[in-house]
């Protein structure tokens, strides 16, 4: 849940990283930079979270103490290598992340790998979703903000994204289910399909469940899955929106006021056609730079929403690992939640550096 | 929190000023944010006066609450399923989000300032490193990295003043890096003003030009992240909460606490165990960054002169939004009452 009000703050960022190579570069070499400078970032936070988590101690002491005897709780923690110095244990760790081993989680027995794969796509197709629902309502009323500033539906709509801030996800959830499932029984409570086993039995399945049930021709699970999925992609979407609402109207109002915009005005062009063509597309770019590290509030979203809605992706299998207390499956969610944001502030600042040429000089 | 803010008015009167500066709508939502911060501040404040039962009391003279009761005369807003009066823990829960608030922004300003001024100031390689580190841990989820320190911190959850440390430190964390920017941002500018050399030619110690000439400039906009940031951690503080990382329910009230049990209340129809610490949330964070966004556009005139005296390699303004709203103010800005945006 990032602060929607410092974000913009953060797109100058890459500004200042590339200063040193101001006298004019191309963009390749913008590109390499750039993402050159994923890998310190990520490097940065797997150190964080490795060493944090060793402050608490051992994980299968936390994770199992009191349910084995101390004995063989010792002997496990010098079977897994924990009695070795942490710095050891941190290379070591470090080596295995390059070979794409995250390690085996110790409620469950499974590679931490399996557990990303199975349910990454759940949250991928929960994050997709929920962008959906940010675009649908967040452009065309940030638009309408923009061109009605200062009246009242745009006094009324920025409060409308101020609500959206300040609504925490789960409180939304909870609204939403009361009153869209157990009031008027319009959605499913919670879960992402009541077709576990149809879906499940599918042979090579994507994991993303409306792909899977249209690949199979059939249209009933299709639905089904798209009912499942409307509560929850609300309830972040509009987290987004709120943000996406106030971002377009900042753009636009800006935009709006300027030469080409007047010209355009001067000229006879509609004025419907003015917000929508002229004011609008040069306002896009800030707007993408921000929309990229709404990402990390997206993810902190993600977890809120899937267990709210009980929604089997990454964020739910997390809360699920840390009640367990089984923190080498953690330490692999965290780790791949920052790849996540880390490859994609790279991917939105190349974005746009590609459609706007100032940022790269 | 109440401290806070009085001591600024004192000092800058920042709320009060910007309420004489503004207009219309903007002047409504001020009004609101104000009304509703006080609100949350007087709760906090008086929540032993006003909560008719203790957080963790289950029973009075006339026996058991009993779980889930609708709400009633005895229990306006009902009970919840551990038969505590909502009311009541809501009420508390006012109490519990100001301390944890209080002690997380006081912590990260005062960790975030002083990296960012002596890391601006000094520059060299530790100014770099603790740019990346700041941008990376900034880049990352603030809910994931204040889960991971609860854990470090209480192993998950424990009492009154453990779970408020906890959460405190937590919040901390992720707000670190913000200040941090800011602050180095700040004194990135000030380092060039004449005043600096002219204190350096005079031949003032580092530690003193820093604490006594870049600092008390430096921290101008500090009350509006503040509000900001203040917001912010109450989400942040739910949602640990939410995730069962928060304040034992018979340590502490905490909204987000309840509203992980309401969860379940919400499927079988029962709405009062939600829906009013759920209200209380949205209401308080609703309240502070009304304060927070109306600062903020209110103080647009003064970030633009602060624009222009930017050097291009001082990073960014104090708040990034202003380079959006600069052309606004500049170029809409026809009807002479648009000043304030």
């Amino acid at each position: 849940m990032t602060s929607t009000i410092d974000t913009p703050e953060g797109t100058t960022a890459p500004a200042e990283k590339k200063k040193p190579k101001k006298q004019g570069l191309g963009l390749g070499k913008y590109i390499l930079i750039r993402f050159l400078l994923i890998f310190p970032t990520i490097f940065i936070l797997v150190t964080m979270v490795f060493f944090l988590m060793r402050i608490t101690g051992d994980p299968i002491t936390a994770a199992l103490a009191g349910r084995l005897p101390p004995e063989a709780l010792q002997a496990r923690i010098e079977e897994a290598g924990y009695d070795r110095p942490v710095i050891v244990q941190y290379f070591e760790y470090l080596g295995n992340l390059l070979q794409g081993d995250f390690g085996t989680t110790l409620s469950t027995n499974t590679p931490v790998t399996t557990v990303l794969v199975n349910y990454g796509t759940a949250t991928l197709e929960l994050v997709f979703y929920a962008l959906i629902v940010a675009f649908i309502i967040g452009i065309p009323f940030g638009l309408i903000s923009a061109y009605k500033r200062d009246q009242w539906p745009d006094a009324l709509l920025r409060f409308f994204a101020i609500l959206c801030y300040a609504t925490p996800i789960f409180f939304a959830g909870l609204l939403l289910k009361l009153v869209f499932s157990v009031w008027l029984g319009w959605f499913p409570v919670s879960g992402r399909t009541s077709y576990m086993s149809e879906l499940e039995g599918l042979r090579a399945p994507t994991g993303i469940y409306l792909l899977d049930a249209l690949r199979a021709g059939n249209w009933t699970i299709a639905v089904d899955v798209l009912e499942h999925a409307v509560l929850p992609a609300v309830a972040l979407g509009l987290l987004v929106a709120g943000i996406f609402l106030r971002l377009v109207r900042t753009n636009v109002i800006g935009t709006l006021g300027s030469n080409f915009v007047e010209a355009g005005r001067s000229r006879g062009t509609s004025e419907y056609r003015l917000l929508t063509k002229h004011a609008y597309k040069p306002a896009l770019i800030p707007i993408i730079t921000v929309m990229g590290l709404q990402i990390a509030m997206l993810m902190s979203g993600a977890v809120l929403t899937e267990t709210t809605f009980g929604w089997r992706g990454l964020g739910f299998q997390l809360a699920e690992y840390l009640t367990a207390r089984d923190f080498v499956a953690v330490q692999g969610i965290v780790m791949l939640l920052a790849v996540i944001v880390a490859v994609t502030n790279f991917l939105v600042d190349i974005i746009a550096a590609l459609i706007d040429p100032r940022v790269r000089f | 929190m109440a401290e806070q803010q009085t001591r600024s008015w004192w000092l800058r009167l920042p709320v009060i000023s910007h309420l004489r500066k503004s207009v219309g709508v903007q002047r409504v939502m001020l009004i609101i944010g104000v009304a509703l911060s006080s609100l949350f501040v007087l709760t906090a404040m008086f929540a032993p006066l006003i909560a008719p039962f203790g957080y963790a009391q289950t029973s009075d003279e006339s026996g058991r609450f009993g779980a889930q009761m609708p709400p009633s005369a005895e229990h306006i807003w009902g009970t919840t399923v551990g038969g505590f009066d909502v009311f009541s823990r809501v009420v508390w829960g006012a109490q519990t989000a100001a301390m944890v608030i209080i002690l997380g922004v006081v912590f990260s300003i005062f960790a975030g300032v002083i990296l960012g001024l002596v890391s601006g100031y000094l520059g060299g390689v530790v100014d770099r490193i603790l740019v990346v580190v700041a941008d990376a841990v900034y880049a990352f989820p603030g809910l994931l990295l204040a889960i991971v320190m609860a854990i470090v911190i209480s192993g998950g959850q424990s009492g009154l003043f453990g779970g408020i440390m906890a959460a405190a430190i937590s919040i901390t964390v992720v707000f670190i890096p913000q200040y941090f920017r800011v602050a180095r941002a700040e004194t990135l500018r000030l380092k060039a003003e004449p005043f600096v050399e002219s204190a350096k030619v005079v031949g003032t110690s580092d530690i003193r030009i820093i604490s006594r000439h870049v600092f008390p400039n430096a921290t101008r906009t500090m009350p509006l992240i503040f509000t900001l940031n203040a917001s912010e951690s109450i989400l942040t503080l739910a949602g640990l909460g939410f995730l069962g990382f928060g304040i034992e329910p018979t340590s502490a009230a905490e909204w987000g606490y309840d509203l992980n049990r309401a969860m379940a209340d919400a499927t079988s129809g029962i709405w009062w165990t939600g829906v009013y610490p759920g209200l209380a949330i949205v209401l308080t964070v609703l309240g502070l960054t009304l304060v927070g966004e109306s600062m903020n556009d209110l103080n647009d005139p003064r970030l633009r002169g602060r624009k222009r005296a930017r050097k291009p390699g001082s990073g960014q303004g104090p708040l990034g939004r202003s380079k959006q709203t600069v052309p606004t103010a500049e170029d809409v800005d026809g009807t002479g009452m648009e000043a304030t945006k």
